[in-house]
């Protein structure tokens, strides 16, 4: 068969990246997932939105997202409901440094027009009341910050995408990408050969091993992070509590459950995506130190998923000078969910020589190009 | 019986007639089931829904029941305290 585009990889970001090539009266997209619908890192994150970032680049991709989520299921015409709240994220810093770095990052997200401030620990405590501030400095609030079902976003992206005439196709594994002077002729998956110049590798945890089929070197690489969720109860926290010096984020979903995570300094560059009881035991003492009442609730679940590292922590959109029509949306190391509006309508825009939203120059894979140090984005669970 | 009277998943209340409805539109394994109607999330797990929803996929896509995947199993198997996890945690330590 022939197509005009393939997208590799029906996460949120290639559901987006479809539907914003679509909109724009684009035909003939394919889309392939070697799984079902989110089965990559999209239905194991933490559902957090937020624009509170300490790098510019950072924070207009969640600003211009969170402008598309307040209408998403109205522009996408959705009949679910998103479960999109905006209850901010209150984020803790527990040491004097922090507080000072606090103070920069705040600075710097005024400047773009998001509404974050810094507060004291007595407001930081009238907002979430069960927050142990013995343990903390001060912290920084936006209070248009939040909550998405990762599951639903996506699944009204791809049902806005297929109405649109976007063909999906899953359980479909992308092998490889056939190259002829520097252009692509075909993409081979488990069942399929297709026929196309233009590749989009949305492929999350797996872009590496994608562009290599293609013969791109992408400089990225997966690592596990885990997760829990307890039972759910009645309403006790609005906000997303968070501390990078902890090491916690932890969020109650409309649903009553709490989600929290943590990252484990150590953990290896691979694929793997299990549980362990370790995570579980430091998962525990930290909530039950940053929010004690937290401890009361029993865990449900636990599961892992990967982070798409990349060198400087800020994600890969753009074309390559390396191969023709071989357009990149990876590396988001971690909070990909979020910038998925802006990942679509960016990237949609570059491979359609649109003017841009705004300049994302700066994500572009050449910025790599013979570097070995990176001033990189420090607010990272 | 009406399917909207029959519960399938009753630690989320999710109805015969919900899984139909979303198989109707196309979503017919486990887990996209479990994504967007939250079966199988519960405190049991889908120790309850598992064999009801593989045996509603299997007659809808009219395949073998062994031919149908239930959800994956993730720990813990019963539901613990966390602030029990953190007392287990610091004594070993
Ligand atoms: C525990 C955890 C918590 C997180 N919390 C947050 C958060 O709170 N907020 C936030 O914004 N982000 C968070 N993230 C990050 C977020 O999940 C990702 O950045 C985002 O989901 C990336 O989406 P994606 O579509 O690019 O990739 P994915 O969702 O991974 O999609 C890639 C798809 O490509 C498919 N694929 C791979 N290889 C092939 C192949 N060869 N052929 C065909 N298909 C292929 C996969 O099956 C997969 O479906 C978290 C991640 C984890 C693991």
């Amino acid at each position: 068969m022939k197509a005009n585009y393939v997208i590799i990889g029906a996460g949120i970001s290639g559901c987006s990246i479809a539907y914003n090539l679509a909109k724009k009266g684009v035909k003939d997209i394919v889309v392939l997932d070697k799984s079902y619908l989110t089965s990559g890192s999209t239905g194991r994150c933490g559902a957090g939105i937020r624009q509170q970032w300490g790098t510019k680049m950072n924070c207009l991709l969640a600003k211009g997202s969170i402008e598309f989520f307040e209408k998403a299921k109205d522009t996408l015409e959705y009949e679910g409901d998103i479960e999109f709240k905006q209850e901010g994220y209150l984020i803790i810093s527990t040491t004097f440094e922090e507080d000072e770095q606090f103070e920069k990052n705040v600075e710097l997200q005024q400047s773009l027009g998001i509404p974050a401030r810094k507060i004291s620990k007595e407001e930081a405590k009238e907002i979430v009341p069960h927050l142990n501030t013995q343990i903390i400095k001060g912290a920084t609030f936006c209070p248009t910050d939040g909550h998405l079902n990762p599951f639903r976003m996506t699944d009204a992206y791809y049902r806005a995408a297929k109405r649109l005439g976007v063909k999906f196709y899953f359980n479909e594994e992308v092998k490889d990408i056939m190259v002829h002077e520097n252009k692509i002729e075909k993409v081979i998956s488990s069942n399929l050969e297709i026929y196309t110049n233009h590749v989009v590798n949305a492929a999350g945890g797996y872009a590496k091993e994608i562009g290599d089929m293609a013969g791109v070197d992408i400089p990225v690489y997966a690592e596990n992070h885990q997760i829990l969720v307890t039972e759910p109860i009645e309403k006790i926290q609005s906000p997303m509590v968070m501390s990078f010096s902890k090491n916690i984020y932890c969020q109650q979903v409309p649903h009553g459950s709490f989600i929290m995570g943590r990252s484990d300094p150590s953990v290896a560059h691979n694929h793997c995506i299990e549980s362990s009881w370790q995570f579980l035991d430091e998962m525990a003492k930290t909530v039950c130190e940053v929010l004690p009442l937290v401890g009361k609730l029993r865990v449900v679940r636990q599961w892992g998923g990967s982070y798409t590292m990349s060198p400087d922590r800020q994600p890969i959109i753009g074309d390559t000078e390396a191969l023709e029509g071989f357009y990149l949306a990876c590396g988001f190391s971690g909070h990909g969910f979020m910038f998925a509006p802006m990942t679509g309508l960016l990237l949609s825009e570059i491979m359609l020589k649109e003017p841009s939203t705004i300049d994302i120059s700066d994500l572009h894979i050449s910025r790599f190009k013979n570097k070995q140090v990176f001033t990189y984005e420090k607010s990272v669970v | 019986m009406n399917k909207r009277d029959i519960i399938i998943c009753r630690c989320e209340d999710v109805t015969l007639q919900d899984i139909h409805n979303l198989m109707d539109k196309g979503y017919t394994s486990f887990e996209e089931l479990k994504r967007l109607l939250r079966i199988g999330m519960g405190p049991c797990q889908g120790n309850t829904c598992g064999q009801l929803v593989q045996r509603e996929i299997s007659k809808y896509l009219k395949v073998k029941l062994e031919a149908v995947k239930i959800q994956k199993v993730r720990p813990l198997t019963t539901g613990v305290k966390l602030n029990s996890i953190n007392e287990g945690a610091r004594d070993e330590s």
